[in-house]
């Protein structure tokens, strides 16, 4: 489909321009060179998007969706550079005016059917791209950021009241039913639920899925903390299993932060007073740059940490080992902010205090590893 | 003035002393010659460049190694901050509008003045206070929330300086305002007679669609900032969340003027490109509508676009879909425009002048910035690269590839109608390799970063980005000393030059029947318009001797 187009956009324009060249190329016909420069920028256009290794590894479902449409946007770019400087340059060459030649040039001052033609074309391949990146948009879930994730909570007391699962997969229809969950939820933890109306949540065909796991992430100068509201686990790393739907909640305390993945090709702003939403599923286990993107501070670029995707098993080792003790573990007052410190880790107790400490994401993560 | 509105009236010129030439004092007092004022712009806007590159030296500096060691990190927000508003608000736009524009218009429709040339000196004396008020807030920190300015943190961030540069946005956007509606004024009422619309340079056609997109969307800039402003000194909850303010609402009034001024500082610039290409590969302009009516496109399209800056903010998914599609669509009018200029070089006799090289360097780094700008324009892919070092090579690519080429360009190509002298076209095409070489050696890398990882707007990175933020170091340097031999150029060519005489290009349009410098009043009695702007080679005056005729005999 790509390639197609690109001999497109080059014959015309080149056919059009060489022909009164004959005197240039008089031996082979003007198509025939067109033609074959037509092929030639395909196939280096074609090669050039597919094997321009620009982007980062792909460690989330969302990945290998966004590389497509940038390596289309490649493959056409290339052919438009290609040919386009190509023009220019040929161009430049061939008609420098000759020493001592003072007069003017070719008295051409348009021609309808080519600017038709350079208007049409352009026109064709945007739509074309629109069209793709739309599709691409709802695939990664981006028509659906407030997709239900409320539903059967894997924390039992807490989901006790819970509204039938699987109720509501399309968007936007569950605003009262899920306003009347929150007063159920509500059960003195600070879990509310999602009416999330930005950022990418799940695809047309996770639709209407519970995800497997819900972290709640809040954005300070200059950290994140991620709360396991299931676990009673807050940490400064972000550790979650592979393969598993993974529903993000983000909010941030002071100022604007940004929520990046570069790995996983995804990227939310965590705005004060306004929840917003990534839910994604890591594809590939490995450790991953957490980074902030949105200027939020003398120390912004500062503000980085790690998402550490496991193996479920080494998933629930993790959770096991991080875990508040388990006698406190009614599943439904692990961040009441007024349980009882005892029951906490250091790492624990600490987390809150990290933005009034000004502890950092490494701090903390260095905390959990002498904690664990 | 008001005599402008007479141009056939002898009694115009009827004062010979006038007719002197302005002394070196009338360009430091409120003059109002439109060409006084076009230099005064220009001038001041260069100064402002020096600044702002500066600034980038300093910035490039610090990021040659990942940790913040060589300036304070808080300092280098406050560089990044005023870097680009400098750039932007005291260097491009009043460079490309403020300067060629002023200066150009009247030349080029025949006119005496602009049609409000008190309003147009106050419109330019907003200007400096705007200046002072930038550099003095750096005795206060400096604003350090971007040039953005994005509520939380501007709000809690250095009050007084970011107080001051609310204050200096404001006067530049009243200053762009009132300049608006002088130029759409002027083009409409004061062409020579004889000039239809269809008949005016482009660049009139760039500044009309300039004019309506600044008068559109510069009030709406102007009431976010007072908000922010009321915000932070008065008590205000407009952008407080907690008080029940709203953030996003900012960034949706600072981009739907913010995205208009990136067309702001490229459409003036278009309009010089349509002006240069066709006189130095001495050919007709190719498709003069289609490119007349593109600005107009550009223009309206423009206003319906911004959002696309907010892809990865609080916008909801039908808004990011409809906004990649109108954002996409701009790509098209500005394709014709690039592909016009290609097709003006065929079959041209091309020059390869100091003025045609920044413009065929434009060309070709532009079309660069176009297809990157079309990546991000998708708000699938921008989640991935918004707000990283890939949008910080787009942008330079079309603002530093595209505008600041685009005003090299007219400093060579105008420069002899300015002082009456020539530029010296050895430096001339030093300072065109220099600066080519540096730009694509800071900008190309930085595309790599931001995929790859790397945010904006940071003083420290992640180590693995080193060897590629030192290219873009080395570049950036490199850009530094290519100021040089412009500073040599500009300042001996200006005493020194070969004397340039009426028209040295021999250009077919109004600026080039009149002195250089043009006397102060600009014709002694105005021109007719005997041919089109760029009807080179037709009309069977294809020797060069013929070209300049048919406008010289009124005046003799």
């Amino acid at each position: 489909m790509i390639g197609d187009r690109a001999p497109s956009v080059a014959s015309p324009v080149l056919s059009l321009v060489s022909s009164p060249q004959s005197s240039l190329m008089t031996q082979i016909p003007a198509s025939l060179i067109t033609l074959t420069i037509g092929v030639v920028v395909t196939l280096i256009s074609l090669w050039v998007g597919q094997n321009h290794g620009l982007l980062p590894e792909q460690a989330s479902e969302q990945a290998p969706l966004v590389d497509s449409l940038f390596n289309l946007m490649i493959t056409i770019g290339t052919a438009l550079f290609i040919v386009v400087e190509g023009a220019i340059l040929w161009f430049l060459i061939r008609f420098r005016r000759p020493k001592g030649d003072d007069s003017d040039g070719l008295p051409i001052d348009g021609n309808l059917p080519l600017e038709a033609f350079w208007t049409a074309i352009p026109a064709v391949i945007v739509i074309a791209v629109a069209v793709y990146s739309v599709n691409v948009f709802q695939e990664m879930g981006g028509l659906a950021p407030d997709s239900h994730f409320m539903m059967g909570h894997k924390s039992p007391d807490a989901v006790v009241a819970q509204a039938p699962t699987g109720t509501s997969p399309v968007a936007g229809d569950t605003l009262p039913l899920l306003a009347d969950d929150a007063t159920v939820l509500a059960d003195g933890s600070t879990i509310a639920p999602g009416e999330i109306e930005y950022g990418y949540g799940a695809n047309p065909v996770g639709s209407g899925k519970v995800p497997d796991l819900l972290v709640d992430v809040t954005g300070i100068q200059y950290a994140w903390l991620f709360n396991y509201p299931d676990d009673g686990i807050v940490t400064g790393e972000l550790h979650v299993p592979v393969d598993r739907t993974v529903q993000l909640r983000i909010n941030a305390q002071d100022v604007i932060h940004s929520f990046w993945v570069p790995q996983f090709r995804l990227k939310q702003d965590a705005i004060p007073g306004e929840e917003t939403g990534l839910r994604f599923t890591a594809t590939k286990v490995g450790e991953y740059p957490v980074v902030c993107a949105e200027l939020c501070g003398s120390y912004h670029g500062a503000m980085r940490s790690r998402v550490i995707v496991h193996e479920q098993a080494d998933y629930d080792t993790w959770v096991a080992q991080n875990a508040p003790n388990p006698t406190a573990s009614s599943g439904t007052v692990a961040v009441n902010p007024v349980m009882n410190t005892a029951d906490m880790s250091d790492r624990q107790y600490l987390t809150p205090m990290a933005e009034t400490l000004g502890v950092d994401a490494h701090a903390l993560a260095h905390l959990h590893e002498s904690d664990s | 003035m008001a005599q402008a509105q007479l141009p056939m009236n002898p009694e115009t010129v009827d004062n010979p002393s006038e007719h002197k030439a302005w002394k070196w004092y009338d360009y430091f007092t409120f003059n109002v010659d439109h060409k006084v004022i076009g230099i005064q712009y220009l001038v001041l806007s260069f100064v402002f460049y020096l600044i702002g590159g500066l600034m980038a030296v300093v910035m490039r500096s610090e990021l040659s190694t990942p940790d913040p060691d060589v300036i304070d990190p808080t300092l280098y927000n406050a560089l990044l901050t005023n870097h680009g508003t400098i750039m932007i608000f005291l260097w491009i736009v009043p460079a490309a509008i403020g300067g060629f524009g002023n200066y150009l218009i009247p030349l080029m429709i025949g006119a005496r003045d602009m049609a409000f040339p008190k309003l147009n000196a106050l419109a330019f004396w907003l200007n400096p206070p705007a200046g002072l008020l930038i550099l003095g807030s750096f005795f206060f920190g400096g604003a350090q929330a971007g040039w953005t300015a994005y509520p939380p943190l501007s709000e809690i961030t250095a009050n007084t300086a970011q107080s001051m540069w609310i204050l200096a946005i404001v006067l530049v956007g009243t200053s762009s305002i009132l300049g608006s509606v002088n130029f759409l004024v002027t083009l409409i009422k004061m062409r020579v007679p004889s000039m239809k619309l269809v008949d005016m340079p482009l660049f009139c056609w760039s500044m009309v669609a300039t004019s309506v997109l600044a008068l559109a969307s510069t009030p709406v800039l102007a009431a976010g900032l007072v908000l922010l402003l009321f915000d932070i000194n008065f008590g205000t909850a407009f952008f407080k969340p907690d008080e029940g303010g709203n953030l996003i609402i900012y960034q949706h009034l600072f981009w739907f003027y913010s995205h208009p001024a990136v067309y702001l500082m490229i459409l003036p610039i278009f309009g010089i490109m349509s002006e240069v290409v066709p006189v130095h590969a001495r050919k007709p302009i190719f498709g003069y509508k289609a490119i007349a009516y593109s600005s107009l496109a550009i223009c309206i399209v423009g206003l319906f676009v911004w959002v696309h800056h907010m892809f990865t903010s609080g916008t909801p998914p039908w808004m990011r879909l409809f906004f990649t599609v109108s954002t996409l669509i701009v790509a098209v009018p500005t394709g014709v425009k690039i592909f016009s200029w290609v097709a003006t070089l065929w079959g041209g006799k091309i020059r390869f002048t100091s003025a045609m090289l920044f413009a065929v360097g434009l060309l070709s780094m532009f079309v660069f910035g176009g297809i990157s700008g079309v990546t991000l324009g998708t708000a699938a892919f921008d989640v991935h690269v918004h707000d990283t070092y890939y949008v910080v090579a787009h942008f330079h690519y079309v603002l530093f590839g595209g505008s600041v080429f685009g005003i090299y360009a007219a400093f060579y190509h105008w420069f002899p109608k300015m002082t009456g002298r020539m530029m010296n076209e050895g430096l001339g095409k030093l300072h065109f390799i220099l600066t080519f070489i540096g730009t694509n050696l800071t900008f190309l890398p930085m595309h790599e970063l931001g995929l790859q990882g790397m945010p904006r707007r940071v003083a420290m990175y992640d180590p693995a980005f080193t060897f590629i933020n030192q290219i873009c170091t080395v570049g950036a340097y490199l850009l530094a000393i290519s100021v040089v031999p412009f500073i040599i150029n500009l300042l001996w060519s200006w005493k020194r030059g070969d004397v340039a005489g009426d028209n040295p290009w021999n250009a077919l349009t109004l600026e080039w029947t009149t002195n250089s410098p043009p006397i102060i009043e600009n014709w002694e009695v105005l021109p007719v318009l005997r041919h089109g702007p760029y009807e080179y080679g037709m009309n069977g005056q294809s020797s060069e001797g013929a070209i300049e005729t048919p406008e010289d005999a009124p005046v003799a």
